[in-house]
């Protein structure tokens, strides 16, 4: 077992690597050159050559490779090249802003929805069921947009109870601070949680046809007892997979939901990063990004090896 | 005795869309007193099982009670609410079912599901259930029983999970076991120690019993009264001894013809003159193989070794063994699914590449593998005219009109209905898939087919037609078996040389009737005797004998050095059996025992049953504890 959980590791590295080559590839190629774009049509070529042996971009692509993944690993994320800001500290505020949305997210849609979930398989067909099942479908059908709109039409413009906007000042009193929060969190947690109930559902649901569960009612077990202590336990694997695989997007994905409320958020961050041609800072982005995404699939994988005795207690 | 359980009238029926109903039951009459054991018998959709499950209540998903009553000490379970309901199962009623493998849950440990329902219902606590569970481990003879609690179901063998459902249906002390076919899944050595182990319970904890099975012989070691079930219905009832021994109905009469006799030389058909050639066929030559990685001709888990054997043009050569004993493997090889890590696999004169990649179109062809189950092993998206056409163009290059037509012929061959071209594998019974499994590979037109347990998950009658089939198959083609099963009786009656396989390695190979007689390799001896016959006491009788007490008590272990079988072996020899490969005596030409007994001795050892011999008292039943 711990082999295994070693080799996802393993693995889990070597995807950051290749991640790692496809992002700079990828940045590498965009069109326009860096210095043109700082220095403007009215440079000289000498100032532009300045410029690129400044930067080290004179160098053959993979040495840039190589410094830029060596400042990876030191935390050097490199300059902006607008305002000529240090990325770290760019990053850092965002970042810390968006855990902070991703994090209550979590913390609130993850145990609502596996609840959720596990009501809905336990009375399967009835009004409770039918209720989350019609809710979670709809819900994933439409967009997150149309969500954040509607919420921002209702709540903003016409109620006026919550800012439209979610500005994150440090002056903010807390109260001030959920409000304005309170908008993107309850955009994001319908999200997620629609996926993450859906899943626990199907995953109970698809246990509840082993002999083992009929084994159990043929034993006199409650169903309630049947669902929690015999079908859950056999369900983890592709429930937390799901689970992670939202954690992820909580964190990348959320582009559209930060643009709409303007939140300052790595994503947000990044879009900004695009639209100056800050190829550095997309770069950053972009691997902190895959980072998450690689480390929440490898606990999350990690978590239904350990939730399977067969691996867990080898004979 | 007093009537525990009284069946009237009882209806099941599977309601259709429409409104109408199909009925599975049709009015069933039966009493089960207390501390009898009633046998429910019948060949698959006789509704034997839907009736035993009607004892807990409880219908399969898609069914319903339409009529009758199910009365248990006078309280008709079928008009009880649903707390009722789960107050009689588990406590007053206890299911036991056929694969304890699936029917454990693989994330909770034994010990938790073992006292589960007596606990829940408030019979015990959970330290006086831990007590009773330990108890009956002992009781079952379970290896281990202080510890046996703490482990995971996949930490057991499976005739241990079999005996370990025993002791999660007995724990709560219930008025009345339902076993559902509780040992058909099973080796026969394992079958034997689960079945001694079930009847010493049932007899001590004085419980009565529902026991649900298609084998008679089964039947007659276990059941009080047998209750003969076709269809749904009651074809006839009466004592064990009146059934086994003066059937009057002419179904029960049938059941009794497709039960098998014991494996006995003579019992096979001779090779009809056409197709009896003394040429190879296929050839094996010193084959060792396994699996993991392949290393200075050794495989990191090496399973088969030093394998030498033929199949002749024509003939049917049945590969027995336990589970576990790598007949599925040698299969495997042969058809290129598994490179031997040495040696040669020759067809035709030809050595053949060890990977099937490596092999050309005719190769493949002429080598077809029939797996076990048609369940799994059949596209259920393709109708049975798509499988079947699939190997037609592939080898033979027909398409249009010509591929429908050769699509039909393999059909007739294998006794099915042409239209069966346009039904998808979900439409047909357990024994038809079979037989479109097999007209699969049969219409690669291939020179031999390997098939592995084809019969095995089939119930008596339908079993015995299929192999009437492959017979007339091999009369009508020509083509060569090997055929592979656990079931001693059906390579009696089929076969013409037998291998016999122990923990990768051949004991005894020949002709069919000189290795079912004397001298025998002690495991095959060990087969043999533990096929069960359908004779009252017959395995008491059985349990007597000398070479059960070892050869049962212990599993399949595979060996690098000595004899594969040293520790099972009743006439063992310490210092030299697990020492030393054992050579090869060939009393008649072409029949070969690995032995390091002499002929004379075995012969003697077979004449003397009673006596002690050498050897046996290394494997006392204390040190048999392995897991």
């Amino acid at each position: 077992m711990q082999r295994m959980v070693i080799q996802r590791i393993i693995i889990g590295f070597i995807t950051l690597w290749v991640v790692s080559v496809l992002v700079f590839i990828g940045t590498s190629i965009l069109p326009g050159d860096v210095a043109e774009i700082v220095l403007g049509q009215t440079a000289t070529p000498e100032s532009l050559a300045a410029y690129r042996a400044e930067r080290g971009l004179d160098q053959p692509l993979y040495m840039q490779y190589l410094t830029w993944l060596g400042g990876m690993f030191t935390g050097d994320l490199g300059t902006s090249k607008a305002g000529g800001a240090s990325i770290s500290s760019l990053i850092s505020g965002r970042f810390g802003n968006t855990m902070l949305l991703a994090g209550i997210v979590a913390i609130i849609s993850v145990p609502m929805s596996v609840v959720l979930g596990l009501l809905a398989a336990m009375y399967p067909g009835t009004w409770i069921d039918r209720i989350l099942t019609f809710g979670t479908l709809s819900l994933i059908s439409v967009p997150e947009f149309f969500i954040a709109t509607f919420m921002v039409l209702i709540f903003a413009v016409q109620l006026q109870w919550l800012p439209a906007i979610a500005t994150m000042s440090p002056e903010a009193s807390f109260w001030e601070t959920i409000g304005s929060m309170a908008m993107p969190l309850i955009t994001l947690i319908i999200v997620v949680a629609a996926q993450m109930i859906r899943m626990t559902r199907a995953g109970i649901l698809n246990v509840m046809n082993s002999p083992y569960i009929e084994m159990a009612i043929l034993k006199g077990v409650k169903r309630k007892r049947i669902i929690l202590r015999h079908a859950f336990y056999n369900a983890i694997g592709p429930i937390v997979n799901v689970i992670a695989l939202n954690l992820a997007y909580l964190v990348s994905g959320v582009v559209i939901v930060e643009t709409i409320f303007a939140y300052p958020g790595l994503a947000k961050l990044m879009i900004d990063g695009v639209q100056t041609r800050d190829l550095p800072l997309v770069q950053a982005c972009a691997m902190i990004f895959c980072g998450t995404y690689v480390i929440l699939i490898i606990m999350a994988d990690v978590a239904a090896i350990l939730s399977n005795p067969r691996l867990r207690n080898p004979k | 005795m007093t009537e525990l359980l009284e069946v009237k009238g009882l209806k099941i029926a599977a309601p259709q869309k429409d409104g109408s109903e199909i009925p599975i039951v049709k009015g069933v009459d039966f009493n089960v007193k207390a501390g009898e054991v009633v046998a429910l018998i019948g060949e698959s959709g006789s509704g034997k099982t839907t009736i035993s499950l009607g004892s807990l209540g409880y219908t399969k998903p898609g069914l319903e009670f339409t009529g009758g009553s199910i009365k248990l000490h006078g309280n008709d379970i079928l008009t009880m609410g649903n707390d009722d309901l789960r107050s009689l199962r588990g406590q007053k009623v206890a299911y036991l079912a056929q694969s304890a493998a699936a029917t454990f849950n693989p994330a909770i440990t034994i010990g938790e599901q073992v006292t589960e329902s007596a606990v829940l219902h408030g019979v015990m606590t959970q330290e006086e259930a831990t007590i009773r569970a330990t108890e009956l481990y002992h009781a079952l003879e379970l290896p281990d029983p202080e510890l046996l609690g703490g482990r995971y179901p996949h930490q057991v063998s499976g005739g241990q999970l079999q005996r370990l459902m025993a002791a999660m249906a007995l724990v709560g002390r219930p008025d009345l076991l339902v076993l559902d076919e509780p040992t058909t899944a099973l080796d026969v050595t394992t079958q034997i120690e689960v079945l001694k182990a079930f009847k010493k319970v049932i007899q001590e904890e004085g419980s009565a019993a529902i026991y649900v099975t298609h084998d008679l012989a089964v039947v007659a070691q276990i059941a009080d009264h047998i209750v003969v079930l076709y269809s749904g219905e009651v074809q006839e009832q009466g004592s064990v001894d009146q059934i086994i021994n003066n059937p009057q109905h002419p179904y029960t009469k049938r059941l009794m013809a497709a039960a098998h006799a014991g494996p006995k030389p003579g019992m096979g058909d001779k090779l009809s003159g056409d197709h009896d050639k003394d040429i190879a066929n296929v050839q094996v030559k010193d084959m060792t193989a396994g699996y993991g990685e392949i290393r200075d001709g050794k495989p990191a888990i090496t399973v088969l070794r030093d394998i030498n054997m033929s199949v002749k043009n024509g003939h049917v050569v049945g590969v027995i063994g336990e589970s576990g004993c790598g007949k599925s493997t040698l299969a495997r090889v042969i058809a290129g699914l598994l490179p031997a890590a040495q040696g040669n696999i020759i067809l035709d004169g030809k050595t053949l590449e060890g990977s099937y990649k490596q092999r050309t179109k005719l190769e493949l062809q002429k080598i077809q593998f029939v797996y076990q189950m048609a369940d799994t092993a059949l596209n259920p998206k393709q109708m049975i005219g798509e499988i079947l056409g699939r190997p037609i163009e592939m080898f033979q290059g027909l398409t249009g009109k010509k591929k429908r037509e050769k699509v039909a012929e393999t059909l007739r061959m294998v006794e099915l209905p042409v239209e069966f071209e346009n039904r998808y594998p979900a439409e047909l019974s357990g024994g038809q898939k079979q037989r479109v499994n097999l007209a699969r590979s049969l219409a690669a037109e291939p020179e031999i087919m390997l098939c592995d347990e084809v019969t095995s998950a089939l119930d008596s009658i339908v079993g015995s037609n299929v192999v009437k089939l492959l017979k007339r198959l091999r009369d009508l083609t020509g083509v060569s078996f090997m055929f592979i099963t656990h079931d001693l009786s059906t390579v009696a009656a089929f076969a013409d040389e037998i291998v016999v396989l122990y923990a990768g390695r051949i004991v005894e190979q020949g002709p069919v009737d000189e290795v079912l007689s004397p001298p025998f390799h002690p495991y095959t001896r060990l087969l043999i005797s533990s096929v069960p016959e359908m004779k009252i006491g017959w395995l008491e009788e059985t349990m007597k004998k000398r070479e059960m007490a070892v050869g049962i008590a212990r599993g399949v272990e595979i060996t690098a050095v000595g004899c594969p079988f040293y520790n099972r072996c009743p006439i063992a020899i310490d210092g030299t059996c697990n020492i030393k490969t054992p050579p090869v005596h060939e009393p008649t030409p072409g029949h070969q025992i690995s032995c390091h007994h002499s002929l004379e001795d075995i012969l003697g050892f077979e004449n003397a049953p009673q006596q002690v011999l050498h050897g046996f008292e290394k494997a006392a039943p204390d040190d048999a504890a392995i897991l």
